[in-house]
């Protein structure tokens, strides 16, 4: 994908990640018009941790392309308390606010973390929390404090704390992963030499549904993540695919051809019972996608020739439809408030992520790579998870909902497809 | 059905024939027809009649299933799409017609009908997009005679591309069909 021009007066900001460890590497293209400067000053205790928090908190808002992470050092005393700020020589530096911490050990072998975040105009505190948190928790925690800055600062949720699932083939071989979504720690869910598609999260998080084809066909799966056990929920004659949790994770819409042609069902998602058939169409209908209050569904449809999306609601009935522009738009994903739906336009043989205002129907296209496809939203609406190639090559990337923040994400090895960023999890 | 069989068997008995060496066969005994017949009656008797020379038929491979013989239009299983279509061109109308009776004839066999897509856009639109061709295929096979629940119809879509290039005649070799039978 060619690094968009960006107009003059955007500040361009490219900022290379890479996390120790990592499966995945994130670039950053773009930056917000306005980036908040924030200085990080690392917590007291921290560098004897086997994860130290503050590069893990810096990266994380340095990638959201939101922030301009300020220089913390040289200030003598290293400030760990509200009253060791020296607040005219941070204003000097410029910047909004100041974080600051400490890491103490508790006295069950746990780990004691407190930060704050200081408005260095007002001389206030704008939040502060205590973490405990054990050795294999001090990442996650790093990205929890990650998000409570970036909330603050921002009055958007984080989504720093949240993982993805995503699918890499090398050669002959598949393989499900999950990964932090900063690209830490990648793990294999499903292995296969097979094609494997179409994964989904349900709404708590705990579980994957996923198109594999390893019994030679495509079947529905529902994989615990935490157990890792799995059931085939929509094993039927003909193709099973394209699984689409309700919020109220008890059900999966899913394309079954079983009654001749690719049509919506309903089916349980521990795959007791029978499927209920959800449309009636002489065309295909595929790719479902349930909005967050569970009254609708979005869906693709060729009924009318062409690709387009079109609405029903999930009780069924007659389906409207919602995309007017063009000859090709597929795979609808509604964002999680409720507002809008990301989805993949073709235009002049380009395919491209797009947004939809769902009352104002207005389109913008986010994205120029051309063989964009898969698009997810991040579970604060911000962000738009997305896999494309780049010198023939898969990736995964992501834009901001305005178009105007891209990152890219590569796997070490092989091609990386169908990502799917999981719901905000309270551990 | 054991007509065809049988036809089937001597076809393909006659193939490997054909391509196998074989002694050759001697055929009628040989007469010596020196001189006038009647003369020479006594002093040279007729050389013994020699039957007919057999010789083991040779392995070639083929079992005697026309699934997998080659000379037979059953053993071809690729039907091919225009771009954007599902319709069975007149070329492929013999294939999937002998297929067809084959399936008529043979009430107890089955087969899967695999149909694939190009690359190009959404993974699950593709797959009912390959859905779509391998139900052309069944159709024009249910029209032939054969039973819908001799026929399964599946999609790989975009996910087992014969050709992985990206240029046209990749793109073509994709949008295909494939007859499948149980042993294959």
């Amino acid at each position: 994908m060619k690094i968009i021009k960006l107009p003059l007066f955007l500040l361009a900001l490219f900022f290379f990640v890479q996390t120790a460890s990592a499966q995945l590497r994130i670039e950053v293209i773009g930056g917000g018009a306005t980036q908040i400067p924030v200085a990080i000053v690392p917590f007291r205790a921290e560098e004897g941790l086997a994860q130290r928090l503050t590069p893990v908190v810096i990266a994380d808002l340095a990638r959201s392309g939101l922030f301009k992470i300020v220089d913390a050092g040289g200030m003598n005393p290293v400030p760990h308390e509200p009253e060791q700020l020296n607040y005219p020589q941070w204003r000097a530096r410029g910047v909004d606010a100041v974080v600051i911490g400490s890491v103490t050990k508790a006295r069950d072998g746990r780990y004691d973390i407190r930060f704050r975040v200081m408005d260095a105009a007002k001389q206030t505190q704008i939040a502060g929390f205590v973490y405990f948190a054990t050795e294999n928790q001090l990442r996650l925690t790093a990205h929890k404090i990650a998000d409570v800055i970036y909330e603050k600062l921002t009055g958007d949720a984080g989504v720093f704390a949240t993982r993805i699932a995503y699918v890499v083939k090398r050669g002959a071989r598949y393989e499900l992963h999950v990964a932090d979504a900063d690209g830490f720690g990648a793990q294999s869910v499903l292995g296969s030499n097979e094609p494997i598609i179409s994964p989904s999260w349900s709404p708590d998080g705990s579980q994957l549904a996923y198109v594999s084809f390893e019994q030679k066909k495509p079947i529905v799966y529902v994989q615990s993540m935490t157990t890792g056990g799995r059931k085939a929920v929509a094993a039927f004659r003909g193709s099973n695919s394209a699984p689409a949790w309700s919020p109220d994770g008890r059900r999966l819409a899913v394309t079954l051809t079983r009654d001749g042609g690719s049509q919506l069902y309903m089916i349980n998602a521990d795959g007791s019972g029978a499927p209920h058939r959800l449309t009636q169409s002489v065309g295909i209908d595929t790719e479902a996608n349930f909005s967050p209050d569970g009254k609708s569904i979005l869906f693709t449809s060729d009924r009318g020739g062409g690709p387009q999306i079109y609405r029903i609601a999930a009780s069924g009935g007659a389906a409207q439809r919602v995309t007017f522009e063009g000859n090709y738009n597929v795979s609808p994903r509604h964002s999680p408030d409720g507002k809008s739906f990301t989805f993949i336009q073709r235009n002049n043989g380009r395919f491209n992520v797009a947004v939809q205002d769902l009352a104002t129907r207005q389109v913008q296209v986010l994205t120029d790579g051309g063989i964009d496809e898969s698009p997810s939203f991040a579970p604060n609406s911000k962000v738009i998870l997305y896999a494309t190639e780049v010198g023939g090559r898969g990736i995964l990337a992501a834009v901001s909902s305005d178009g105007r923040i891209k990152q890219r994400f590569t796997a070490d090895v092989g091609d990386a497809r169908e990502p799917a960023w999981s719901p905000v999890v309270n551990k | 059905m054991k007509r065809l069989l049988l036809a089937a068997m001597a076809l393909a008995i006659l193939a490997a024939c054909s391509s196998t060496p074989t002694k050759e066969q001697d055929g009628a005994a040989v007469e010596d027809r020196g001189g006038s017949t009647a003369q020479q009656a006594a002093t040279t008797p007729p050389a013994a009649a020699t039957g007919p020379t057999t010789a083991p038929l040779a392995a070639t491979g083929v079992s005697g299933n026309p699934l997998k013989d080659p000379s037979n239009v059953l053993s071809k299983r690729s039907v091919f799409f225009e771009l954007d279509s599902n319709i069975v061109k007149d070329e492929f109308k013999p294939l999937v017609s002998a297929h067809a009776r084959y399936l008529q004839q043979n009430r107890g066999m089955k087969m899967t009908v695999q149909g694939n897509a190009d690359e190009r856009g959404s993974r699950e639109y593709n797959l009912a997009l390959g859905q779509r061709r391998a139900d052309a295929v069944k159709q024009v096979m249910q029209l032939l005679g054969a039973q819908s629940d001799q026929i399964e119809t599946i999609s790989f879509g975009e996910e087992k591309p014969r050709a992985t290039g990206h240029d046209e005649a990749s793109l073509a070799e994709n949008r295909r069909a494939d007859i499948v039978y149980p042993n294959d």
